[in-house]
């Protein structure tokens, strides 16, 4: 059963088959188990009372349930604020990503011109240069601009990235040149092209990308770490940082604040699944 | 004839000639494709291009926001040679990728094995696998500061259930600090690269585990010799995105224990961050990041190699 081709083999029958069914489903629960332990110990803290948190034996079920908990911390930390601010960064950011990534994609997948490939080979080659090197002269630009502590740092820096026209460029290239010739031949302008059969046509890319660049950004810490410094400008991850380090005998509601903030990505993650899983295969694989 | 002859000229000289047709057409097209790059290159240009340009130039320099910035050729490398910080968070750095790597990567392919079948609910185990990767980095740190707590914590009392009887102080101890955040990290990451495998794996085709079969080979002997094989590119790439991804490890050490205790998991990138922005020490950190962008670009690059050898061969 250690084999990858099961798939391939006829089925086994009798009592041996379904012993080694039943083995496997025992193991791979185990492991999802295991995985998924840390959530599990996050949300069961989440609903105890602080007392309870670290208890010998782990009550993995809370004696009773703190369901006020849920309650209580919106009025501990201002997290509709942090919680508006992440919204609001993520939908920006995600949507310039998408729309500028796109439409440079065409560009360089479609439009047959001097100097493009070196042109995307420039693009290719900062993907490869760690952030981290760059972070101080971009700082500086920022700071010059007097753009540091406010939304518009974080949006510059994260909407032009290099990732999402590289993403919807390796689907473009999938899409047959036929298919544009065609179009140009019915009177088409490239512009048209792009909104009324790319766009349409790409659907599943630009979900997987949307759903990349909104959880990313929604996730990021270190951009708001470095760049915003008001707590009214604060996102969601840095205000439960910060909750931590003010209250850091606070357990439950810090678990309460870690469910709170993960919860919005879960249901995104829950509906749009296959989107991510395809994005990263796609892109990782031709990376 | 002649009719033609003269024909010929005179057409040419109503319509364009086919060359200046084809350099309008170029033009035209160079027109069309800048416009449709422009909006997402101004501000790559601007806000990565630049940058990366200018950290270059910056770490042959000494600067800082209030004076002007001064050529000092390689005073930087030369301060960072001395500078006994720098050289803790560049041997910490190694440290972290020699554990998160090949961990990772054994984690990842051992879930991609396992999963890569077709039986009822495997899409529910994937999904479980790949959770914590889209989880955020604050959540998971938090999450896992509490599960090493060093007196209460879960893991300690697993591993004094299971006849441990001092259990590290993991995040509280120099020694332990930096295995703890390496078990946090491969446990986030196993399921992203678990989506590379497993796409690798697919990727094999099955005639060639039939045809092994066919010659009488066993479980194992089909695994060396077609699975292993068969996903060295997958896990060539799975090895510099790894190498490269440990490198450059940063929020996740930022949250977890912020370099501490004392110096014990300061890493590069941390290093970078406080000599620049919060000392606004620009040039010599600029030559920090030089260095672990030059790390980044040797790994890659080795690897490069040595995959293209083992090819040849």
């Amino acid at each position: 059963m250690t084999t990858v081709d099961t798939a391939a083999a006829p089925r086994a029958r009798g009592p041996l088959a379904l012993l080694r069914r039943v083995a496997l489903y025992a193991l791979l629960t185990a492991a999802a188990l295991l995985i998924l332990v840390p959530f599990l110990w996050m949300v069961s803290a989440s609903l105890k009372r602080n007392n309870d948190v670290f208890t010998i034996p782990i009550q993995w079920i809370p004696r009773d349930f703190q369901w006020a908990n849920f309650t209580e911390i919106w009025t501990r930390v201002p997290l509709a604020t942090y919680l508006g601010n992440t919204v609001f960064l993520s939908l920006v950011i995600t949507f310039l990503q998408v729309l500028t990534g796109s439409f440079a994609a065409y560009g360089f997948a479609k439009v047959r011109f001097r100097g493009r490939d070196t042109l995307f080979m420039m693009y290719v080659a900062t993907i490869a240069v760690p952030w981290q090197a760059y972070m101080i002269p971009q700082y500086i630009m920022m700071q010059k601009a007097e753009l540091t502590d406010t939304f518009w740092s974080l949006i510059l820096l994260q909407a032009f990235g290099a990732f999402g026209v590289f993403l919807m460029r390796q689907y473009y290239l999938t899409i047959p040149d036929e298919l544009c010739e065609a179009a140009r031949v019915d009177g088409l302008s490239e512009y048209g092209i792009w909104a009324r059969i790319m766009l349409p046509l790409s659907k599943p890319a630009l979900a997987s990308l949307a759903l990349l660049t909104f959880v990313n950004t929604w996730n990021d810490y270190m951009g708001p770490f470095i760049y915003l410094t008001s707590n009214d400008l604060w996102t969601i991850q840095l205000g439960l940082r910060s909750f931590v380090g003010q209250f850091d005998a606070d357990y439950a509601m810090i678990m309460t604040g870690s469910v709170l903030s993960v919860l919005p990505i879960t249901i995104i993650f829950l509906l749009g699944q296959r989107h991510f899983i395809q994005g990263i295969a796609s892109s990782g694989m031709k990376g | 004839m002649a009719d033609l002859l003269t024909a010929t000229p005179a057409t040419a000289s109503a319509a364009p000639s086919p060359r200046a047709r084809d350099r309008r057409r170029a033009r035209r097209n160079t027109l069309i494709g800048w416009s449709f790059i422009l909006p997402n290159f101004l501000g790559f240009a601007v806000l990565t291009l630049v940058p990366v340009i200018a950290a270059f130039a910056l770490s042959f320099m000494e600067w800082d926001s209030y004076n002007p910035p001064e050529w000092v050729g390689l005073d930087n490398f030369q301060r960072l040679l001395n500078d006994e910080s720098t050289k803790i968070a560049l041997r910490n750095t190694a440290f972290y990728a020699l554990g998160h790597v090949p961990l990772t990567m054994l984690a990842a392919l051992g879930l991609a094995l396992l999963l890569n079948r077709k039986i009822a609910g495997v899409g529910f185990f994937r999904a479980a696998a790949f959770f914590p990767y889209i989880t955020s980095m604050v959540a998971v740190a938090v999450v896992w500061n509490m599960l090493f707590h060093p007196q209460f914590g879960p893991v300690n009392q697993f591993l004094q259930f299971v006849g441990v009887d001092s259990p590290p102080g993991w995040t509280t101890s120099t020694t332990w600090a930096m295995p703890a955040i390496i078990l946090t990290s491969v446990w986030r990451d196993m399921g992203y690269y678990m989506v590379l495998f497993l796409a690798g794996l697919q990727a094999i085709p099955v005639e060639q585990y039939e045809a092994a079969k066919v010659d009488g080979a066993g479980t194992w002997q089909r695994f060396r010799a077609v699975t292993l094989p068969g996903l060295r590119p997958v896990t060539f790439l799975v090895l510099i995105l790894l190498t490269v991804q440990s490198f450059k490890v940063f929020d996740l050490v930022v949250v977890m224990t912020d370099g501490g205790p004392g110096r014990a998991t300061l890493v590069l990138s941390q290093q970078i961050y406080r000599r620049g922005i919060i000392e606004g020490e620009f040039g010599y950190a600029s030559a920090i990041s030089l260095v672990l962008f030059l790390l980044v670009l040797v790994f890659t690059l080795v690897q490069f190699w040595f995959n293209n050898r083992r090819e040849r061969r």
